[in-house]
């Protein structure tokens, strides 16, 4: 346990101090906050895919789950496979630190990131854009906490299964960039083709979006969404744990 | 008490190549051990599979009592280990990877001391991307002891370091050992295995060919002592008749005779009878070096 807070503190303390890392999660989410804010403004989107709320009040959430994601599927995941690559992993486990401690502080961090760059989202969303607070912020919580998990675990899937830290960001941009569109983080739902939307659905943003929507607009808890990130999550973690590499 | 680290025949190939063909050794509790090879021969590859880093073909091992391939968790609790290709995060700092490997096993040493032992206390607040290869083999070594392990793996940890550098480093595994802790040392460095283990094991095309304390070695290996001196005298093909002498060789005025058992005393007594008595006559006893052109056949490539 000890092992576990030792290794997140000093990631998060690396994170400090190469921050240009962490640019692309944060920045891009504000930028497409920008850019769409300045195309749609406040239009309300009544009976379609926006679930009846307006623009920004949908934005914030899903942007939230953006960053969530592009922290899972992309940093996360180069992060680990540019450790295996230059043999930090190999130190790692020769000195006996276990797969927990490892995998465990990479989830740890990237709910404390995922956390930044919510914050920062929010506070963009309402303050520029009048976006309104969360109806139910402990239930947000709950399907920030979900999402970062489902994300964190098929960030570990996808560094086990790239062979370098080159390929790991290629697929990982790759995944997020189709999900960036096909989830309602960036062109509204009801203006996609039936199949896009399915794509969307078949892929973990959508759910993890639409989890964190609900509850943000005063909803509650969308619980068939929460279930399946959580059970993406779920099963990400089981296979990653099968395919996990140090070297 | 048995023997600390056994291997059996051990056995481990990479697809088409074989990195151990067979190789049989034991360390015991309280020695400097050293695994002596040109590069190649397998070393690193046996102490990986000691370690439960690489998974063997073939053969019995044991550390501490445990098999390294089904008890990996347990033992590197208990072992130290440098590895010869790692690393660690560029922006990390010394005292922090010191402090986080301290934290991995309970009951270790105070880090502070064995950054201190280690010369790295100027260097506490240096980021690993900013230390000098011989800075980081230091910490890596550090890294390696500052959990208390009761067995220690050192792979090549001189490289990298000067002349000085390794003489500092030598005394520090000696105080390690005389502190109780067993040593593993991985060096294609003769001097090294030489004035530092107390037993070696010779590893040549993944194969151990010999194995003793050094001394012993060359004992046994080799016989032979060299005389050498100078002299401007053109005819020396008397001294081949000397009794102990087996060859004698000549480059301009040096002069190089091999032979066993009491060569320098007989060259000594032929040189004074024909009237040479150079200045510069001395023995140059045989090293490790010797031992290993012997056994193998060729010479400790780099």
């Amino acid at each position: 346990m000890h092992l576990l807070f030792k290794m997140t503190w000093i990631e998060f303390k690396l994170l400090a101090r190469e921050p240009v890392t962490l640019v692309f999660s944060f920045a891009f989410p504000i930028l497409v906050l920008v850019l769409l804010g300045g195309i749609f403004g406040d239009q309300s989107m009544e009976g379609g895919g926006y679930r009846g709320v307006t623009m920004m009040d949908w934005y914030v959430p899903s942007f939230i789950a953006l960053v969530i994601a592009s922290i899972g599927t992309i940093s996360l995941p180069v992060h680990l496979s540019s450790y295996r690559e230059r043999g930090v992993l190999r130190r790692f486990r020769a000195s006996g630190v276990s797969e927990a401690a490892l995998l465990g502080s990479q989830l740890l961090v990237s709910l404390g990131v995922a956390l930044i760059g919510a914050l920062i989202i929010t506070i963009v969303g309402m303050t520029v854009y009048g976006a309104r607070e969360p109806a139910a912020p402990a239930e947000v919580a709950l399907a920030y906490v979900v999402g970062v998990f489902c994300f964190a675990a098929i960030g570990v899937l996808l560094a086990s299964l790239a062979p370098t830290a080159r390929a790991a960001q290629s697929a990982g941009l790759m995944l997020w960039f189709v999900m960036l569109f096909v989830s309602g983080t960036s062109a509204p739902l009801d203006r996609l083709p039936s199949w896009m939307v399915s794509v969307g659905k078949a892929l973990p943003l959508y759910h993890s979006v639409i989890s964190l929507v609900d509850p943000w607009t005063g909803r509650g808890t969308n619980w068939t969404q929460l279930a399946i990130v959580a059970g993406v999550g779920l099963m990400a973690t089981l296979l990653s744990l099968r395919v996990f590499r140090w070297e | 008490m048995p023997p600390v680290i056994v291997a059996e025949h051990l056995q481990k190939r990479y697809k088409d190549v074989v990195a151990v063909a067979d190789a049989s050794f034991f360390v015991e509790r309280g020695e400097i051990f050293g695994l002596l090879g040109s590069n190649g021969a397998g070393k690193t590859t046996s102490v990986e599979c000691l370690q439960g880093l690489r998974r063997a073909d073939g053969g019995v091992l044991r550390v501490l009592g445990l098999d390294p391939q089904t008890q990996a968790r347990e033992l590197r609790r208990r072992i130290g280990s440098q590895l010869q290709e790692s690393a660690l995060p560029d922006h990390v700092r010394v005292w922090e990877a010191l402090d986080l490997f301290s934290s991995i096993t309970h009951g270790g040493h105070d880090w502070r001391e064995v950054m201190e032992q280690w010369g790295l206390s100027d260097k506490r607040k240096a980021s690993f991307h900013g230390l000098s290869g011989g800075q980081r083999q230091r910490l890596f070594v550090a890294l390696a002891l500052v959990n208390g392990p009761e067995v220690v793996f050192l792979d090549e940890m001189t490289t990298g370091l000067d002349p000085a550098a390794r003489r500092v480093a030598w005394d520090l595994v000696r105080r390690v050992r005389d502190m109780g802790t067993t040593v593993l040392l991985v060096t294609h460095f003769m001097e090294e295995a030489e004035r530092l283990c107390d037993r070696i094991a010779v590893m040549d095309a993944g194969r151990i060919v010999a194995e003793g304390p050094p001394q012993r070695l060359v004992a046994d290996h080799a016989r032979y002592v060299t005389v050498v001196f100078s002299t401007d005298a053109e005819e020396l093909a008397w001294l081949a008749e000397a009794p102990d002498v087996d060859k004698v060789t000549r480059h301009g005025a040096r002069v190089e005779v091999r032979g066993g058992g009491a060569v320098l005393a007989h060259v000594a007594a032929a040189l004074v009878a024909h009237g040479i008595t150079p200045p510069d006559l001395r023995v140059e006893q045989p090293t490790l070096e010797d031992v290993f052109l012997a056994l193998t056949g060729h010479e400790m490539g780099e």
